[in-house]
């Protein structure tokens, strides 16, 4: 880099701190535990901390006082385990008079928008997806001044927690839209999408026996979109793909799959390593996409 | 008017098809009354509503367009050719002729319109059998798909044939009894009158033979529908109107377990008391989740009666996909058996557990203890399979809930026989003991916010 751009250091508010000093933030950003805890969705959750600090919103995460949602509890059938979750977290949220909460998780958003209002939970609960372009629509964010997406290609991947459970499909792509890249559309899209493979507490245990992970199937539909190889998808029916590892002359360096879901980021990183393009595709979260197309890593 | 020994038989055959049915419909809605209890009431605007666009205008047909147009054809044509049928009863009772056509122009209409609908029936059932028995869309098979299912699906496509083909022949035989004289307008059957004999008794007879072929072919179709999956014909609009209106994320929430864990949490809540039989005995506990039909919903139940196998569902499931034993519409299937082994079955019950085409290993069969919806029909291999993406939510044109049993039976397997997969178990105690379905410290949430820069602009 030519010049050395200025840094600062963020130091991210807590919920305990503010409420001591008799504040109440704007937003709450419900952190999640693979936002946490997954070295991966870390850099997400970094990333979506670098625009809230950039953008100036009155921001605060709950830090050690956070525990899981329940999601994977109730969706394995745990439900008493998820209520004890649920229960928890509402006496912390509800403490604190939380009113907006701002999630990366599908998994978090789904749970607490949803399933919590029954047990006396009620808050306004928004996805970062949704979150950013309101962003940009507001003109705080104009993914101007980082790293250039400018004819590079973006698949997105629908999250069935956000898609079909929620009908949350032109947030994630409106964000796209102002990476000016060249998107492209998976025949499985939006309420045909296909599920990476994580959701329903899958993420925590080995698949059932079957001829094909279903990460790998979704990884190749999302490398075959992206490579325009229709022979790939006109067979893609849970065969296992005999195409080339990489296309003869291939040079498509730099081609994303976009997520909006750290299970989802997990299922697609895997697939495309099974596939071993991981040189070629990258897999993002929008945040991640959107900070760096501003220019706020440093 | 010529009332005769056919007018009285033609109302004993009338009487006793409508009574059958009746009798076999009151059957289905104790099947399904046995279900647990759900209040679906209120919201009736948007319940009409869905009712119109999903059921009646078949929205959600529509993702499919080749599949969805050929269906469109036979519906309406159902439909229209309906109102043929009151004309039926009413000559049929009374010893009338055509007593409709006093409508003049109207009834040109309604018989022109029959006669081209009859016609593109045929074609679009002959399409349909086409795509079912010789191109092999990969939807029409699978496991649950062989015996009876099969068999049926075909039996009715014939049905439907056999009833267009008698319309035809009664009024072919009709035109060239009367020729120009006879009200109304025949746009088919005037080609069909050359290839009819030219005896007048002959002509005659053949034109009874089509009327009550026609008629009594209704009634007994009627009566097969309760053994069939053509049943959706009928319960698809309760289905609908009944389905849920909320998020398709949003799962229920075990009230009974809320209660518990209020107290839990809160030793001066007070659980409501259990509930009691009329006779003031407590009534016994339910189990958490299902093991069996009983322990569904009773829309669970209504869902398993409206499904007509087109197996959209399991053809986007992602584990089906890929090769895992889950089907949604097998567990579908199952839950009608299962509730018609259980409790009562319709004139025809064969289930596709039994026999050489068994699913199921037959000595599992015999363990009695464990012949249930839960084990019996459904492996825990298959719910443990399920990702709850909602694909086999969003893609049935009829809005059946396979997730809803799913999780359900997987309920039953977690807190009622602490039946999950180990690894699974091992989450659920990270869970309780971190926080966090890994295995990380909680002291250690916060760590991603160390040394986090933000560049200045």
């Amino acid at each position: 880099m030519a010049e050395l751009t200025a840094k600062r250091q963020v130091s991210v508010p807590m919920m305990a701190d503010l409420a001591a000093r008799g504040e109440t933030p704007e937003i709450l950003f419900w952190v999640g535990c693979a936002g946490a805890f997954d070295d991966r969705y870390k850099r997400v959750t970094r990333a979506f901390v670098r625009i809230l600090e950039h953008v100036g919103v009155n921001y605060a995460v709950l830090g050690m006082e956070e525990s899981c949602t329940g999601d994977p509890a109730k969706r394995a059938g745990n439900e008493f385990l998820f209520q004890m979750q649920a229960m928890q977290n509402i006496t912390t949220l509800n403490g604190y008079g939380i009113k907006k909460v701002v999630t990366a998780c599908p998994h978090c958003f789904n749970t607490i928008k949803n399933e919590y209002p029954a047990l006396g939970g009620e808050y306004e609960v928004i996805h970062h997806s949704t979150f950013l372009q309101q962003l940009i629509n507001e003109g705080k964010v104009k993914a101007e001044g980082g790293e250039s997406f400018k004819g590079r290609r973006i698949t997105f991947h629908d999250s069935c927690y956000l898609g079909r459970a929620n009908n949350i499909y032109e947030a994630p792509r409106a964000v796209l839209e102002v990476l000016d890249a060249d998107l492209l559309e998976m025949k499985r899209c939006k309420t045909n999408g296909l599920c990476c493979g994580a959701g329903g507490a899958q993420m925590w245990k080995e698949p059932e026996p079957g001829k094909k992970d279903i990460n790998v199937e979704r990884a190749e539909e999302a490398l075959a979109t992206l490579d325009g190889d229709a022979d790939v998808l006109l067979n893609l029916q849970g065969v296992e793909s005999t195409a080339p590892v990489l296309p003869a002359g291939s040079n498509r360096g730099g081609s994303v799959i976009a997520v909006a879901c750290p299970f989802c980021m997990t299922m697609m990183a895997d697939g495309v390593k099974n596939k071993e393009r991981e040189s070629d595709v990258q897999v993002f979260d929008l945040a991640e996409l959107i900070a760096s197309a501003e220019g706020l890593n440093a | 008017m010529h009332f005769s020994i056919q007018n009285i038989l033609f109302l004993l055959v009338a009487v006793a098809g409508f009574g059958l049915f009746a009798w076999q419909v009151r059957k289905i809605r104790a099947n399904i009354l046995v279900g647990r209890d759900r209040d679906m009431s209120g919201h009736v605007n948007e319940r009409l509503w869905k009712t119109l666009l999903v059921a009646f205008g078949q929205q959600k047909m529509f993702k499919r367009l080749t599949p969805a147009i050929l269906h469109l054809i036979v519906y309406i044509g159902f439909i229209v050719i309906n109102i043929e049928v009151i004309e039926i009863l009413i000559d049929g009772i009374f010893g009338t002729h055509r007593v409709l056509s006093f409508l003049g122009p109207l009834y040109s209409l309604l018989t022109g319109t029959n006669e081209v609908l009859g016609a593109l029936v045929v074609l679009a059932v002959a399409a349909l059998w086409w795509r079912r028995n010789v191109k092999g869309v990969r939807r029409f098979t699978g496991p649950e798909m062989r015996a009876w299912p099969r068999l049926d699906a075909n039996v009715i496509l014939y049905i439907e044939v056999v009833l267009m083909m008698a319309l035809f022949t009664m009024n072919a035989a009709d035109l060239k009894l009367h020729g120009a004289s006879l009200p109304g307008a025949f746009p088919v059957s005037q080609f069909l009158t050359g290839l009819l004999p030219d005896s007048p008794t002959a002509l005659h007879v053949l034109e009874r033979v089509g009327w009550w072929a026609h008629i009594v072919g209704i009634l007994l179709f009627l009566n097969y529908l309760p053994s069939s999956k053509h049943f959706h014909i009928i319960m698809a609009f309760p289905n609908v109107y009944f389905s849920r209106l909320v998020p398709q994320g949003q799962f229920s929430n075990v009230d009974s377990i809320t209660h518990e864990v209020k107290a839990m949490m809160d030793p001066s809540y007070q659980v409501p008391a259990p509930a009691t039989e009329p006779d003031g005995s407590a009534a016994a506990p339910t189990p958490f989740g299902a093991k069996d039909v009983n322990d569904l919903a009773w829309t669970n139940l209504l869902n398993a009666y409206s499904c007509t196998e087109c197996g959209r569902c399991t053809s986007v499931c992602p584990a089906n996909i890929t090769g895992k034993l889950l089907s949604p519409r097998k567990i579908i299937m199952d839950t009608r058996d299962r509730v018609e082994e259980k409790y009562n079955a319709p004139l025809i019950f064969n289930p596709n557990l039994y026999g050489k085409e068994a699913k199921h290993d037959p000595q599992e069969q015999l363990d009695r203890e464990n012949h249930t919806l839960l084990r019996g029909y459904v492996t825990p291999e298959e719910l443990w399979a399920c990702t709850t993406c909602n694909a086999c939510v969003e893609a049935c044109p009829v809005n059946i809930n396979p997730l809803e049993s799913i999780v359900e039976m997987r309920r039953f397997l977690v807190l009622e026989e602490s039946a999950a997969p180990n690894s699974l178990n091992v989450m659920f105690s990270n869970i309780e003991n971190n926080g966090a379905p890994w295995a990380f410290s909680p002291s250690d949430r916060f760590n991603w916010a160390d040394d986090l820069f933000v560049a200045e602009k």
